[in-house]
């Protein structure tokens, strides 16, 4: 009976889908019907070849086939992410790289969304929904609830990184930073992510622990929030049911405060919270150590996702933006730097008394520098909303090398320790392939890494220098294009350190497949629910 | 062995729960990050009490030391117009000649100028003014001028614009589009061509080149001279010196008689004030090329 609704809705969908193409206003949506056409007859066909089919009895196991391609869709669009942001670099310290017959497509401009958001939402997204899964079975020694309600989460949200990557690069964009996704896409994004929260939720119901973990708590809080500031932020009317073009319910400084109120909750509950939800949970499994202090995990967690939320008006300095609502966001901003760094204590002293293995794990060197990273990042952070900071430090290239920091060093880096731990136990094999690509990866990594965000200072500090730069009589001394060429050298050492991040993630790429091709099978099974 | 655990590591207790093998320690929190907490808190309540903060009805509570950023632009501002008041006043009374040769004035404008210019006209002249080659963007360093190169034909430049249809009073000129409007054909125009091509002082076809000159004496010479050497009157380039607004090979020549050129300048009053255009006149005027 459920095999025929799921038929009847399947087949509905491609149908609809089939007629939206035929009517579509403008190319982007054209080619985003057609694609949910053909992922809606793919999964047709695929329940009519499995109908009937009797399903084994799992009960009694984790449900690991959707985190296993969760870890490959994760290492997969990392690599793709990465490797559009070395485009994107490199095309802005070499303007020529925008060339004339990929106008409209391949331009900067139209890579850059590309960029962030398979960054963002394809990487960090599929990491933190596949080591939710992960997670949240572990700490409620139960099965994921809700079927295969996962494999809807997994494809769901892969139909979307698809829709919105080719809308993009076709030109349909809601114009959001961050939130750039056009209207049908954000509809299909609330679905996945309402079956998100539900298989969440669901599993943490039926757990068996008695408690629920500390990373549930950040998990659950990123899921929830992002949902609020989705619905929020993304609340427009579409010109047309069969077109692209959507027209934002809020204007002018209002927009923007929402626009930022999600901006920087995205970080803050994206990067942020989900992200400490997977430290949470792999730092002390990697170290073999407990979690430093239960108490610092409440206060902090408490702390960070009341402040948060308030943070972002700082993204507004010196604009249309009210003094008062400026004032508040750079407060709240600096009141977060203790609750941020909380986390970063949790997870450092969660190493003691076991420091000697730095020496031996690269993995745990990945997790540990990921951590310092954090730490950097969340002081750097609320340095830069404090308004008079802000007033050199706005608009300019420090800001793209902070958010690096904080994306290729924590969010980048703990997704890696995160990988290396899970495919040696997801595909059961005897630890990695090659610890010592490990090390390459984790010094390509953190030298890219060095070179991008100390780049990203000289320049960004020097071309707020150069704005702001007056003579004797008031008058500014820079052209805007003076800026851009003083600024060249530091792109290409950006554009360098980018390059050395992705050769390190493309050794990552080689030696998971290589640990699952070659690697011995593991005896033990780690997929084993176990008994009351 | 390994080294005894820190006394207040070896002290505390888990909480007692277990988590696929994860267990916690009950630390206290570290003394320095609740202290430090608690301090960013206080000065958070002191910024808020003295800086507009707490939003209410129908405004927020303004702060004890009543700041405004807007209010502190305006006075910055206003501060800077008022030190330059008296210069400002003393450029649009002077006589555009004269603004050379009076040292105030002269610093005064090129400061001004150069600001001008980097915010509004190196967008298509470049922020050195060496405009840009072929893609009818002229240089402004050299003493090869369309319209003229004192200061009184730049300042009517820039105030007025050229070919815009914002300005009346605009320079104006519109070169016929031989090819399109099928005045000349496919072989007159690549005459002409070669004509244009000998006077520059290029390689060229010297047979088609005499063709051509009689069709230049009918066709191009009311605006660009029998010989060649332009009208400032018009607009209309000179064509005997190796400076091209739209490039000079044989291709690009044919190309601008076939389909003709439309250059087209902002007008830049009311946009820039008197002293304003004054100032980039003569910041212009001053790169080189000024007559």
């Amino acid at each position: 009976m459920w095999d025929y609704l799921k038929l009847a809705g399947l087949g509905l969908v491609a149908v609809c889908a089939a007629i939206a193409a035929n009517y579509a206003h403008d190319l982007a949506y054209q080619v985003n019907a057609i694609t949910v056409m053909l992922a809606a007859g793919i999964a047709f066909l695929w329940v009519v070849r499995t109908a009937g089919d009797t399903k084994p009895n799992v009960q009694h196991e984790y449900f690991d086939d959707v985190i296993r391609a969760g870890a490959i869709a994760t290492a997969f669009w990392g690599a793709v992410g990465f490797l559009v942001g070395l485009v994107i670099a490199l095309q802005l310290a070499f303007p020529q790289l925008n060339f004339e017959f990929l106008q409209g497509y391949g331009n900067f401009g139209r890579l850059r969304p590309l960029h962030t958001s398979a960054v963002i939402f394809a990487f960090g997204g599929n990491a933190l929904i596949m080591s939710s899964f992960y997670i949240v079975q572990r700490t409620s020694a139960a099965r994921l609830f809700g079927g295969s309600l996962g494999w809807f989460v997994f494809w769901g949200w892969q139909l979307v990184i698809v829709l919105a990557a080719s809308g993009y690069v076709l030109g349909a964009t809601q114009g959001k930073e961050y939130a750039e996704p056009v209207w049908y896409v954000d509809i299909l994004i609330t679905l996945v992510w309402v079956a998100f929260l539900i298989t969440f939720m669901g599993t943490l119901f039926k757990r068996k622990e008695p408690h629920i973990y500390v990373a549930n708590w950040f998990l659950l809080s990123m899921i929830l929030t992002v949902a609020m500031l989705h619905l929020v932020n993304n609340a427009a009317i579409p010109v047309s049911i069969f077109g692209s073009a959507q027209v934002q319910l809020y204007s002018g400084v209002q927009d923007a405060m929402v626009q930022w109120w999600y901006g920087h909750n995205a970080v803050g509950f994206f990067l942020t919270a989900g992200f400490l939800g997977m430290m949470y949970y792999f730092v002390p499994k990697q170290a073999e150590r407990p979690v430093f202090s239960y108490k610092l995990s409440i206060i902090h967690f408490w702390a960070l996702i009341f402040l948060y939320i308030w943070a972002g008006p700082h993204h507004l300095h010196y604009t249309a933006l009210p003094d008062w609502a400026s004032t508040l966001g750079m407060v709240f901003s600096v009141i977060l730097w203790m609750p941020s760094w909380g986390g970063m204590i949790n997870g450092l002293m969660t190493l003691s008394g076991a420091w000697d293995k730095l020496r031996t794990d690269p993995i745990i060197r990945m997790m540990v520098v990921s951590i310092g990273f954090y730490g950097m990042s969340t002081f750097e952070g609320p340095m830069m909303s404090i308004k008079a900071v802000n007033s050199l430090s706005h608009y300019t290239d420090w800001t793209i090398g902070h958010v690096h920091s904080g994306a290729l060093g924590w969010n980048g880096m703990i997704t890696f320790g995160v990988l290396y731990y899970l495919v040696p136990r997801l595909w059961n094999r005897e630890g990695l392939y090659s610890l010592k690509l490990v090390s390459w990866h984790f010094w390509l990594a953190t030298i890219g890494i060095v070179l991008y965000a100390s780049s990203m200072w000289v320049t960004g500090i020097m071309e707020g220098l150069m704005w702001r730069e007056v003579d004797a009589n008031g008058f500014l001394v820079n052209a805007f294009a003076d800026t851009v060429a003083a600024k060249f050298p530091m792109y290409v050492v950006r554009a360098a350190g980018g390059g050395l991040f992705l050769t390190g993630a493309l050794i990552m790429c080689w030696n998971l497949w290589m640990t699952v091709r070659a690697q011995p099978a593991r005896v033990t099974q780690n997929s084993v629910v176990p008994a009351e | 062995m390994a080294k005894p655990l820190k006394k207040e590591l070896r002290q505390v207790e888990t909480t007692g729960h277990s988590w696929d093998g994860i267990e916690e320690y009950n630390n206290p929190l570290p003394r320095w990050w609740v202290w430090v907490f608690y301090a960013t808190i206080v000065w958070g309540i002191g910024y808020t009490v003295a800086y507009p903060a707490w939003p209410l009805i129908t405004g927020a509570t303004p702060g004890l030391l009543g700041a405004s950023t807007r209010a502190d632009v305006e006075v910055e501002i206003a501060a800077v117009d008022a030190a330059n008041a008296a210069t400002k006043d003393k450029l649009i009374a002077a006589d555009l000649t004269a603004i050379g040769a009076d040292p105030e004035l002269a610093n005064y404008a090129e400061r001004a100028g150069a600001a001008i210019f980097k915010t509004n006209c190196a967008t298509c002249h470049g922020s050195g003014a060496a405009g840009v080659e072929g893609k009818g963007y002229p240089n402004l360093l050299d003493d090869d001028w369309l319209w003229g190169g004192t200061m009184e034909d730049i300042h009517l430049t820039v105030t007025h614009g050229i070919r815009n249809t914002t300005d009346p009073d605009a320079r104006y000129s519109q070169m016929p589009a031989f090819g399109v409007d099928g005045i000349l054909d496919e072989t007159q125009i690549g005459q002409v061509a070669e004509h244009v091509l000998a006077i520059s002082g290029q390689e060229h076809d010297a047979t088609a080149a005499a063709a051509g000159a009689t069709l230049f004496a009918e066709n191009c010479a009311a605006c660009h001279m029998e010989d060649g050497s332009g009208d400032r009157t018009q607009g209309a380039p000179k064509l005997t010196d190796a400076i091209w607004l739209y490039g000079g090979s044989r291709e690009k020549i044919i190309e601008t008689v076939t389909k003709a050129r439309f250059g087209v300048m902002p007008n830049w009053s009311p946009r820039l004030s008197e002293d304003e255009i004054r100032a980039v006149a003569y910041y212009v005027h001053s790169r080189g090329g000024g007559e």
